[in-house]
């Protein structure tokens, strides 16, 4: 063994908070998972890896693909002939998308997304994009990204998705907000309600429900962030001119709150508005922050007090420790992240309470030992060690249900809490 | 290139990782991106295994290869020993570090461990999960027990043969519970069992394995490349049959007497399955000549191609395998039904096979459960890959005697169930039992359909909390056919309903054929008789 133990803590600029980094086993999914509730999302387009059978067998298990009829995503499966160059890799992939789209005439948008292997043999997949866009135009459109693991951890698979759309959005020189990130459709709505009734618009959702259905993009449209992992995407739309609001995410009672306000005070300032009006953001967010604080009350009083333990995983790890800290009383033990967004993090970072341990990256073996001698009440952790660690004692939560429930808004900030009650309700119930 | 929606088998590494998690006191060094540790939840979430698997994987980053990934597998391999301690170490690469030849096997020998470290080289761009698992055995095998210099000593008389149970692995269908009934079986009839392996094997009970006088090989696919090995090597000879069904319950005893010098008269009496009398009581007389299906991989294939024709007196109507490795044995089983053997991996011509057929039971695998599914056919499960819903927390074996039992309950099963729907379908107009009427037991309870049931409808339960899916299944729809009179599509109701969809297609057929433009009850019966079976 080789402990690192670094003399000096490093420390997150800005928050001062303590960081913690080792360099080890990465226990972490790849970004080609995101494509696991990107297609869901996006109901025209399909998602084709460009891949090893390895792609083809995690996509399924993450999946449970068994359950699709016909899915909306496949694997493009690399053999020895393409490696060898018996076969030209570019001709046999315009095979596969011919046929493929032949099979699927309902299909608008085609991602073509790249892998550990097709990146390692740098098979150019823009460029097959191009081409094949160019075939195929207007009846599909054909993009390109990364979801490789050896560039892309879990979630970003979004950000390269969403990054990827962004040159194709339309322009336009109008106000107005856009909200970045994958929601639930029901999540999203009551986001466009509440806009509404604050006289917030147009709004648009990126990604969209349909590829025809783009959000426009300029100068004048302002950023409101859903999900804290979309750095690339962030940088490619203020390329486009689009400015962000900082803002914590809205995970909570008050992380909803805020992130509402950051988008009401921006409007407010440009469109001037009076000073009654700005009593509308009271009268229109105080009742439904007042319904989801009430309904928090219950997860408070079992919660409260009781130590977590975060292993990394989506990213959410920051806001989601500031929720359960700073609205159910939580102790955060440690608050592990595969990568923090510094600027997308910076409002979360500010509200975490002093000296809460971060760490980002992962040495995993070493993390697990952390775990252990602490003794959280509560570890937020990875399907690979959910089970064993329950089997050592512990009480745990899959981090990965944190990604596919709608978490995010008001009315499901007690589902959110739920999500972290449920387990140590059930450890209490079952006597043997 | 090949386009793939689902795929039956993984990569090679994870045949490697099942042998490496069944076994005790193995740590495997897997050079592999970030991203790949995907396959510790295979083990934890399906098979609920309450330990990591042990595995650690290098998950090497895009900044890491223009730098020494090399390095990297060495500290990984270096501090895993550390840790671990294993009583010996595979060492490897995935798809992507296969790509990039840092030479696992060499890096690690010279990291000079005071273990055996065994190289796994398991081309990831040509073969699957299977065949990884049986590379990875017969290597552990070979290290840990090499050939030895003189011929082993024959057996003392009087004492009991002994014999290595070969196969079963983590993540395997029904292993866990396969291994039990066999070991007590073996037992029973008076063998030694001296190693079970890989399951729940140390590589130092590995090295025993020549202590045995013969192997018994449980699953082929993983074990014939070890079990081969040793019959070469150390004179073992080795059993052939699969002991799935009473039939070949009883031929694998004969053949484990014949090897053991046991009398297998003696050990097959009252060597019998509840099975078999099942299947002769009168009320099983509506499975004959039910046709069926069966698609799984070679072993599970063939066996229950022989239990369901010739135990519960089903017609097979198809058979085939996504094992290409094993697809002779399935041609030849196939030959013996008078059907075209079906090979591929590809779930779409599994799926457009049993569409033709039309099956009235499907024995497949949990895609073919899908399958049968969306075209209204009952379905069992009878092969890997496996599911949440092949770890029942009870025993349940598919093979030997109690093996049997368990295949007569799960496939007889949903046939029956289907017969319940089709009752309710049949009883759908009674005046008591209409859709809208109340359950008796529910008093005067109004409300709405009481004649609920419990349909076939497996519950899906998905790694994780998975999405809805929403595409239906494209039904082509065919060209125009004749038009239905009223009262031929009344009469065409009360065909029960597991028959219909085929005699609807075969009255229309007829009609299409004679040029009518209608469809009358007559027609309908004229192509009964036309088309009868």
């Amino acid at each position: 063994m080789s402990p690192v133990i670094p003399l000096m803590p490093e420390r997150v600029e800005g928050s001062g908070l303590p960081v913690l980094k080792q360099r080890g086993q990465r226990e972490v999914f790849c970004g080609l998972t995101g494509i696991v509730w990107l297609h869901r999302k996006i109901q025209d387009a399909f998602f084709l890896v460009v891949g090893s059978r390895t792609c083809a067998h995690l996509v399924q298990s993450a999946a449970g693909v068994m359950i699709f009829a016909e899915p909306r995503f496949a694997t493009a499966i690399i053999d020895e002939r393409d490696l060898a160059g018996l076969a030209d890799a570019n001709t046999e992939l315009d095979r596969v998308v011919t046929r493929l789209l032949e099979r699927r005439p309902d299909i608008k948008l085609l991602f073509l997304v790249g892998s550990c292997p097709s990146e390692v043999i740098k098979l150019d997949l823009s460029r097959a994009a191009a081409r094949l866009s160019q075939r195929f135009t207007p009846q599909v459109r054909i993009l390109n990204y990364s979801g490789s693991g050896i560039e892309t951890t879990f979630t970003q698979g979004e950000d390269a998705c969403l990054a990827s759309l962004v040159p194709q959005l339309p322009s336009t020189p109008a106000r107005s907000l856009m909200v970045v990130g994958a929601l639930a459709d029901v999540v999203e709505d009551q986001f466009r309600r509440l806009f509404d009734e604050l006289g917030i618009g147009p709004v648009h959702f990126l990604p969209p429900r349909r590829s025809t259905e783009l959000p426009p993009v300029g100068p004048e449209t302002r950023l409101l962030m859903a999900q804290p992992f979309l750095g690339d995407t962030l940088r490619a739309l203020e390329a486009r001119g689009a400015r962000r609001l900082a803002a914590p995410f809205p995970l909570g009672a008050e992380g909803t709150t805020e992130w509402l306000r950051a988008a009401w005070v921006d409007w407010c300032a440009v469109g001037g508005e009076s000073a009654a009006q700005v009593t509308r953001f009271a009268s229109v967010v105080g009742p439904k922050r007042e319904r989801a604080a009430r309904s928090l009350a219950r997860h408070r009083v079992a919660l409260q007090g009781r130590r977590v333990f975060f292993f990394p995983d989506s990213q959410l790890e920051v806001p989601l420790a500031r929720f359960l800290a700073r609205e159910l009383g939580m102790t955060l033990v440690e608050v592990g992240s595969p990568y923090l967004h510094r600027t997308l993090l910076d409002r979360e970072l500010a509200l975490l309470p002093p000296g809460t341990q971060l760490s980002e990256g992962q040495d995993v073996d070493r993390q697990l030992d952390r775990c252990r001698a602490a003794r959280p009440d509560i570890v937020v952790c990875g399907l690979g060690l959910a089970n064993p660690l329950e089997a050592e004692g512990m009480t745990t939560k899959w981090s990965i249900e944190l990604v596919f429930s709608p978490i995010h808004g008001f009315e499901q900030a007690a589902d959110l809490a739920e999500l972290f009650t449920r387990p140590l309700d059930r450890r209490a119930r079952l006597v043997a | 290139m090949q386009l793939t929606l689902w795929t039956y088998e993984g990569p090679p590494h994870i045949g490697a990782m099942r042998i490496a998690t069944g076994m005790r006191d193995v740590h495997y060094v897997l050079h592999a991106p970030q991203g790949d540790t995907y396959a510790d939840l295979l083990f934890t979430m399906i098979e609920r295994r309450n330990h990591r698997p042990p595995v650690t994987y290098t998950t090497f980053q895009a900044r890491d290869l223009g730098g020494d990934t090399a390095e990297l597998f060495k500290t990984a391999a270096r501090e895993a020993y550390e840790r671990f301690k294993p009583q010996a170490m595979l060492v490897g690469a995935s798809c992507t570090a296969e790509l990039i030849q840092d030479d696992p096997g060499g890096l690690a020998l010279a990291l000079d461990l005071p273990i055996p470290v065994v190289p796994l080289e398991l081309p990831a761009y040509q073969r699957k999960e299977n065949w990884g698992a049986a590379e990875t055995f017969y290597r552990l095998v070979r290290t840990m027990c090499p050939a030895p210099a003189t011929a082993r000593a024959p057996r003392l008389p009087g004492t009991p043969a002994r014999c290595n149970v070969l196969g079963p692995t983590a993540l395997g269908f029904r292993h866990r519970d396969d291994v039990r009934e066999i070991t007590q079986l073996l037992v029973k009839i008076g063998v030694e069992i001296n190693v079970v392996a890989p399951l729940n094997a140390s590589p130092s009970d590995l090295s025993r394995l020549a202590d045995a006088d013969f192997n018994v090989v449980l699953y082929p696919e993983i074990a014939n490349t070890a079990a081969t090995w040793l019959t070469r090597s150390h004179g073992q000879p080795v059993t052939r049959t699969v002991p799935i069904g009473v039939g070949a319950t009883r031929e694998f005893i004969a053949e484990v007497c014949a090897l053991a010098g046991l009398d297998a008269e003696l050990a097959l009496r009252n060597a019998e399955a509840r099975a078999t009398w099942y299947s002769r009581s009168v009320d099983s007389t509506y499975l004959t000549g039910k046709r069926v299906f069966v698609f799984g991989d070679a072993s599970h294939a063939v066996a229950a191609a022989r239990v369901a024709s010739r135990e519960l007196g089903f017609q097979i109507v198809g058979l085939g395998t996504y094992s290409r490795e094993q697809a002779r044995e399935v041609r030849e089983a196939a030959a013996l039904y008078g059907v075209e053997p079906l090979i591929t991996d590809d779930y779409l011509e599994v799926e457009a096979q049993v569409a033709a057929l039309q099956p009235e039971l499907v024995l497949g695998t949990q895609m073919e459960r899908h399958i049968a599914k969306r075209l209204g056919v009952p379905c069992a499960v009878i092969s890997a890959p496996v599911h949440v819903q092949d770890f029942p927390a009870r025993y349940s074996p598919q093979m030997g005697f109690e093996g049997a039992n368990v295949l007569f309950d799960t496939w007889v099963h949903p046939l029956m169930m289907g017969l319940e729907e089709h009752l309710l379908h049949m009883f759908r107009d009674d005046f008591e039992f209409h859709e809208g009427a109340a359950a008796s037991h529910l008093g005067r309870a109004p409300g709405p359909a009481a004649a609920v049931t419990e349909v076939a409808a497996p519950v899906q339960l998905a790694v994780v909390a998975a999405t809805h899916a929403t595409h239906a299944p494209q039904v082509p729809s065919g060209p125009i056919v004749a038009s239905w009179a009223p009262e031929a599509e009344r009469e065409l109701s009360k065909i029960p309903f597991f028959v219909r969809g085929k005699a609807r297609r075969n009255t229309e057929r007829f009609a299409v054929e004679k040029g009518m433009a209608t469809i009358t009850v007559e027609t309908l019966y004229d192509a009964k008789a036309h088309f009868g079976r």
